[in-house]
């Protein structure tokens, strides 16, 4: 694992983080020393991964618009700002997956309330303040995590691929409207992971044939650097 | 009591430097200006800054605002302003005193204890210190706070309602409520017409409190943050003969108090002190865009110094006579310095 303090000026908030690709991403992350706030709903497993990493826990469900705010308020107020916003909180809808026939109403409910609004809500909350730091010249980034099933109709990942599939294309517009305002917007589809998610998705999966998500969270933050080509961390670890 | 109007159905008074007014649509906010010319907003975001709960010596309830930091960023330490029982429905100046508090009381404040660090010179203002880590009294302030809220809103609000579109690092006490007329259409159509825009940040404190005594002391020293880049955007648009148009009084009191007498101005950490007021001379804006307020606001005597009373009288004559919502959520006013009014 790539360790170092090559970050340390950079800030950025995950949700989603206290477990699967969230988690991977803190960690790696923390391990170089960048200004990390995270987000996930359960108090043991925030507190947890923050006394693992050092990163500030926030304890909130972005499915759920009386929490954004104070998620917003934290992370800004323990950052001082912020560049970049990874959108991993994910919900697969129906667990065991089901068909669409066979879903909820509350259940897709639920898939679109955390795939859709909750990256919706918190990206617009903190959106002035990732414009100022695109003001800063610090570069601005929202990273959206994807999935093959919001592009291919795969039986069963109904709930999950059409919100996915939302979250792409709301994605992709909001990449055009904000490109003007310095901020920059990704979506990313991780793979197959080896993943509580993708465990709840397919129980009989072979964890040999899927991706570790340390690798899927060192990937992202290869493509996360890449996109804030002026970040000062950038800068430092040129000259390293 | 009013409802919060759409922001998009807002109305936009506008008095030119010859005297010349105008009734627009707020949206129309997109269409003024020349190229060159400069707005400059304020981007802080706005704190959750009151906090009910109970006097722990006395049992009595207690309402908490916070006014103003010790330390700015440091969310253990605040000036801070203490009601009684009531509730913001009760107008602040009906509100009754806060239980009998001396130094070293604790007050309990939802997952919060806070103590009495000293009381100040007015029965109502003390200082304040949480106790707890920095990131622990940040989620306290997150979950328990709530914006300060306002006699006239029917509606209880919320942080979605008092942070403005541009709204970043939260410093502020009472919105910076002028940034309520920008939306990022507006922004965008500017930089299309080759306006500029940049950002200061600056932590607008609490507007009203209830004390007339208190009042009269407002704005409290309010710390600032300038940017090198809106700095720089200043001294180009002043070398090109362009304007600055300032959005909001907390604006105009961190530019000017960042003034140089050429009417650049310096970059970095400052803090706005004290009034500007008739006779003050502006030397860094040339216009300002506010909310409609009333003589006596510390907001309103700000104004005098862009137009002398006659055109003050003016003005308000207009507004009254086409209905202009005069409160935080309401209409919009831009006003361009008069000439009368001296400038260095």
């Amino acid at each position: 694992m790539q360790t170092g303090t090559d970050l340390e000026k950079l800030r950025v908030a995950v949700t989603g983080a206290t477990s699967g690709l969230g988690l991977a991403l803190v960690r790696l992350l923390a391990a170089r020393a960048a200004r990390i706030a995270f987000v996930a709903r359960t108090v043991s497993a925030v507190e947890r991964t923050a006394r693992e990493t050092g990163a500030h826990g926030i304890v909130g469900d972005v499915a759920r618009k009386d929490d954004i705010y104070p998620i917003a308020l934290q992370i800004t107020g323990n950052l001082g700002g912020l560049d970049v916003l990874i959108n991993s909180a994910s919900s697969l809808g129906p667990t065991p997956l089901a068909l669409l026939a066979d879903t909820e109403c509350e259940e897709l409910e639920r898939a679109v309330a955390v795939n859709l609004l909750g990256a919706f809500r918190l990206t617009k909350a903190l959106f002035g303040a990732l414009a100022a730091s695109a003001r800063d010249g610090r570069g601005a980034l929202v990273i959206n995590i994807s999935s093959d099933a919001a592009i291919n109709a795969y039986p069963g990942w109904g709930a999950y691929g059409a919100s996915k599939a939302a979250l792409r294309h709301l994605t992709a517009v909001w990449a055009e409207e904000a490109k003007a305002d310095g901020l920059r917007f990704l979506s990313m589809d991780p793979g197959d992971m080896d993943t509580p998610l993708h465990a709840l998705a397919v129980p009989d999966a072979d964890p040999s044939t899927l991706k570790r998500p340390e690798d899927s969270a060192a990937d992202i933050i290869e493509t996360m650097l890449a996109a804030l080509p002026s970040h000062p961390a950038r800068l430092v670890g040129a000259h390293a | 009591m009013i409802d919060r109007p759409h922001p998009r159905s807002a109305k936009l008074f506008t008095i030119d430097a010859d005297g010349r007014m105008r009734h627009l649509p707020r949206t129309e906010l997109a269409m003024l200006f020349s190229p060159g010319d400069v707005v400059i907003a304020n981007d802080a975001a706005t704190l959750p800054a009151s906090l009910r709960g109970r006097h722990v010596a006395s049992g009595q309830p207690i309402e908490v605002r916070l006014a103003a930091w010790v330390s700015v960023r440091d969310p253990t330490r605040f000036v801070a302003i203490a009601f009684g029982a009531g509730d913001h429905r009760t107008r602040t100046e009906h509100r009754p005193p806060p239980p009998l508090l001396s130094p070293g009381d604790h007050l309990s404040l939802g997952p919060l204890d806070a103590a009495v660090e000293h009381l100040l010179d007015h029965p109502r203002l003390l200082a304040l210190r949480f106790i707890g880590s920095r990131e622990a009294v940040l989620t306290g302030l997150a979950r328990h706070g709530r914006p300060i809220q306002y006699a006239h809103v029917r509606e209880p609000l919320a942080l979605w309602n008092v942070w403005t579109r541009i709204a970043a690092d939260p410093i502020a006490f009472e919105p910076p409520s002028a940034g309520f007329a920008l939306d990022w259409r507006t922004l965008a159509a500017w930089r299309q017409r080759g306006i500029g825009f940049a950002t200061l940040a600056h932590a607008a404190g609490l507007s009203s409190t209830g004390a007339v005594a208190l009042d009269q002391r407002l704005p409290f020293d309010e710390p600032y943050r300038l940017p090198e880049r809106t700095a720089a955007a200043i001294k180009r648009a002043k070398l090109e003969r362009g304007r600055i148009v300032a959005i909001g009084t907390t604006v105009v009191r961190a530019l000017e108090s960042a003034a140089n007498a050429d009417g650049s101005v310096r970059a970095g950490d400052g803090v706005a002190s004290g009034r500007i007021a008739h006779g003050a001379s502006l030397r860094v804006v040339d216009a300002i865009l506010s909310g409609v307020h009333q003589p006596g606001e510390s907001h309103y005597e700000l104004l005098r110094s862009f137009a002398d009373d006659a055109a003050l009288d003016r003005i308000a004559a207009a507004l009254a006579e086409h209905g202009y919502r005069a409160h935080e959520f309401g209409d919009s006013v831009l006003i361009e310095r008069q000439p009368r009014v001296p400038r260095q």
